[in-house]
């Protein structure tokens, strides 16, 4: 790990790193395989920054952040705060009620307000698949997608990557196994994404009733038996199963859904020694995860959420370059 | 008392009696009065002589599938809006679905419109009526009123009609009658939330997909109950190739069976969707280019037999939303022959089976006198130039709404002018 950021120079941010080219994160369909590079190079060093006793860079300072949740979530939304806040900027959070007849009228009138309001950057999560790609449309700021329906969640996958990256010294060649709600899953979609552009071989393990069509041309390897699905993988990404949504309809119970594709220690054993257990969060224990399991030490997951706050500051800082200051 | 009008120097495209040759037509009380092919026409003293420099003159276009906002949502569309752009596309009727507010179930509403389109829109406005009532798909409307008061056909509009038996009573009903039975075929709980084809595209799209068999399981079912109670059934449109065969099996069964698809699924696949432009959020959604393929083989083959713009005018304010919120539909009657004709220049259909499904197909499912050059039929006409260049540019387009599925789309032929019962109610200015 890097340890030679200085806290109050600009080579944290700049540093060796070309400008980025993008002007908004909305998905990572969105980026070439560099960029994905780079952005985690740069995530890389904002892990030193948040481990130092004086966490804060000046890069952000005059900038405006505002993060417009059309839904709620706590952990997204504070990590994403601290991100803005440990690079200086002004942060605004900004928790949308919508109601089913007025949301995009409500999506459509917020990102003109918002607008006129001159922030820097909007951080958008929305129910809408398309509806953060809409709005960035609609404003002069620059946008991070923080989760679109079923469509992206590229923080999430990139901050996934650097966890692995960092118990894993690599991607390139790991086999990376996704367990559980594919469908309806944003996480699992920017990871099949992200990872499939750094070289990993990718696995989805679901039941036929959570695998969207076409899944077989997104992932390296399509399993509906978890334990084949688990065989020397390198990593198990746990997804959050819906289950008051899908019971009854896409599973007929949670506890036929654990029995078979819950994670416990004896499936975990199908995979690698050394495999690492990874969840968005937030976890169901019990449903997709066994608690031994979540809170055991193949565990990663508090990892991951240290790693969040790193890609965000990462991403926060290469979108918003400094503009010619003198 | 009109002018006779010669129209000489034409190349004249009759689809009903298979013609395609040079010859003149004479324009009389608002009827074709003489038709020469190859040979002289006599001329009337005062004629006005137009010629048309070679160019096709075909029947006026009859458009099976139009939405217009009249009453209830004058703002998207009015009739007077929806008649202008028609004739500018060349379409000299249109039917009218009954999807308005108030919806078109009641007869004194059949009437209310005829007279209002009489006395506001240039073209003909034929209108559809209700199957059920309040389009609800619970209780069946007064076919035989409604046919009195002059509703050409029956249809649920954009709505599908989920109970089977419903759907027997009111097809045995509508035999009847003998009212043409026109239906959207699909299953409400397999389209669920769904928003587009289902496939690859939806899935990295996150948007929810609707499958096939959403449109292949209710036509089958529909095809099976017309046999049953010898409805003269039209299928209002099918996007997959499953439905282009079960079509075709059902049409070597029974000639009362017809069908129709929008110009949007034989022009455009789900690609077009992009990254969520919501002008192509369309019901039925667009498909695979396999099934684009399927229907286009459908119409050359004849398991199709009509082609509509399904004309559905949409304000921004629906639109600009997230593509799962958006409404679904797409304008189209200035666009529908250009886009035709896509599929003539590119060698698929030939010119005749083409204007067929667009003229003397609908009139024959509809009973109209219309959709022919014949002596004596009302001069419904329109003067093409195959290979004009134009752009659709929305800002051009006479709708009162914006959401054409063409927008910038370059396009091979336009109307030059249009006629209708021997007027000419459109020219196309340099």
């Amino acid at each position: 790990m890097p340890q030679d950021v200085r806290p109050s120079s600009t080579a944290g941010r700049a540093g060796d790193f070309p400008p980025f080219r993008q002007r908004h994160l909305i998905s990572i369909a969105d980026l070439a395989q560099h960029e994905i590079v780079d952005l985690l190079d740069r995530a890389e060093r904002m892990i030193a920054v948040s481990r130092q006793e004086r966490k804060s860079l000046p890069t952000l300072s005059g900038k405006t952040q505002i993060n417009l949740f059309f839904e709620p979530s706590t952990r997204t939304q504070s990590s994403f705060e601290i991100a803005g806040k440990r690079l200086g900027a002004l942060v605004v959070n900004m928790s949308v009620k919508t109601s089913s007849v007025s949301k995009g009228e409500t999506l459509i009138d917020t990102a003109a307000t918002l607008n006129a309001m001159r922030p820097d950057v909007l951080v958008v999560r929305h129910a809408a698949a398309g509806a953060v790609e809409l709005l960035s449309q609609k404003v002069g700021c620059s946008v991070v997608n923080a989760g679109d329906g079923a469509h992206e969640h590229p923080t999430q996958a990139l901050l996934d990557a650097l966890t692995i990256r960092n118990h894993k010294g690599t991607l390139a060649g790991l086999t990376v196994a996704i367990c559980g709600d594919i469908a309806n899953s944003r996480v699992a979609r920017s990871n099949l994404l992200l990872l499939g552009a750094l070289n990993v071989r990718t696995r989805v393990i679901a039941p036929r009733t959570l695998l969207p069509a076409g899944i077989e041309s997104l992932a390296s390897e399509v399993y509906t038996d978890m334990e084949k699905g688990l065989e020397g993988a390198d990593v198990v990404m746990m997804l959050r199963l819906q289950h008051e949504r899908a019971s009854g309809k896409m599973i007929p119970s949670v506890r036929e859904y654990y029995r078979f594709y819950g994670l416990d220690a004896a499936r975990l054993r199908h995979a690698k020694p050394d495999a690492i257990v990874m969840h968005p969060g937030p976890m169901n224990r019990g449903v997709e995860i066994d608690p031994a399991i979540a809170d055991g030490e193949r565990s990663v997951i508090t990892d991951q959420v240290e790693m969040g706050v790193a890609v965000r500051m990462a991403v926060l800082d290469a979108l918003l370059p400094p503009r010619n200051e003198q | 008392m009109m002018r006779p009008l010669l129209i000489e120097n034409a190349r004249i495209v009759d689809p009903a009696s298979g013609t395609d040759q040079p010859g003149a037509v004479l324009v009389e009380d608002g009827r074709i009065g003489d038709l020469a092919l190859g040979g002289p026409v006599g001329v009337p003293d005062g004629a006005e002589i137009l010629d048309a420099g070679g160019h096709v003159l075909a029947p006026g276009l009859i458009d099976m599938r139009v939405f217009v906002g009249e009453p209830g949502k004058e703002y998207r569309e009015t009739l007077a809006s929806a008649g202008a752009a028609a004739v500018a596309g060349g379409v000299t009727s249109f039917v009218m679905m009954p999807d308005t507010a108030p919806a078109v179930d009641d007869g004194a509403l059949v009437d209310f419109l005829i007279r209002r389109a009489e006395a506001q829109s240039p073209a003909r406005i034929l209108p559809a009526a209700a199957i059920t009532r309040g389009l609800a798909g619970r209780e069946i409307t007064e076919f035989g009123l409604l046919k009195e008061a002059g509703a050409v056909c029956l249809t649920d509009g954009a709505q599908s009609i989920q109970s089977s038996a419903l759907l027997r009573g009111a097809m045995a009903y509508a035999a009847n009658f003998d009212m043409p039975f026109v239906h959207h075929v699909a299953d409400a709980a397999l389209v669920g939330d769904g928003v587009m084809n289902e496939g690859l595209f939806a899935t990295v799209l996150g948007l929810k997909g609707i499958p096939r068999e959403a449109e292949t399981i209710p036509l089958a079912r529909d095809l099976q109950l017309a046999a049953l109670t010898g409805v003269r059934y039209h299928a209002a449109q099918v996007s997959t190739g499953g439905s282009v065969a079960l079509l075709a099996a059902a049409k070597s069964g029974n000639g009362k069976v017809t069908a129709g698809v929008s110009i949007n699924n034989l022009c455009l696949n789900e690609n077009d969707v992009g990254r969520y432009r919501t002008y192509f959020k369309l019901n039925p959604p667009l498909r695979t280019e396999e099934d684009r393929r399927a229907v286009v083989e459908g119409l050359r083959s004849g398991a199709i037999d009509t082609i509509h713009s399904d004309h559905d005018p949409q304000d921004s304010e629906v639109k600009r939303q997230p593509f799962a919120e958006a409404s679904n539909g797409a304008i189209g009657l200035e666009t529908l022959l250009a886009a035709a004709l896509r599929l003539v220049h590119s060698g698929d259909v030939d010119l005749l089976t083409v204007l067929r499904a667009m003229t003397s197909r609908p009139a024959a499912i509809l009973g109209l006198d219309t959709g022919r050059i014949a002596r004596g039929a009302p001069a419904d006409l329109i003067l093409v130039d195959l290979d004009y260049p134009w752009q659709v540019t929305e800002r051009d387009l006479r709708s009162r709404s914006r959401n054409t599925s063409f927008e910038g789309a370059r396009m091979q032929g336009k109307v030059l002018r249009t006629i209708v019962s021997g007027r000419t109610v459109f020219t196309h200015e340099e």
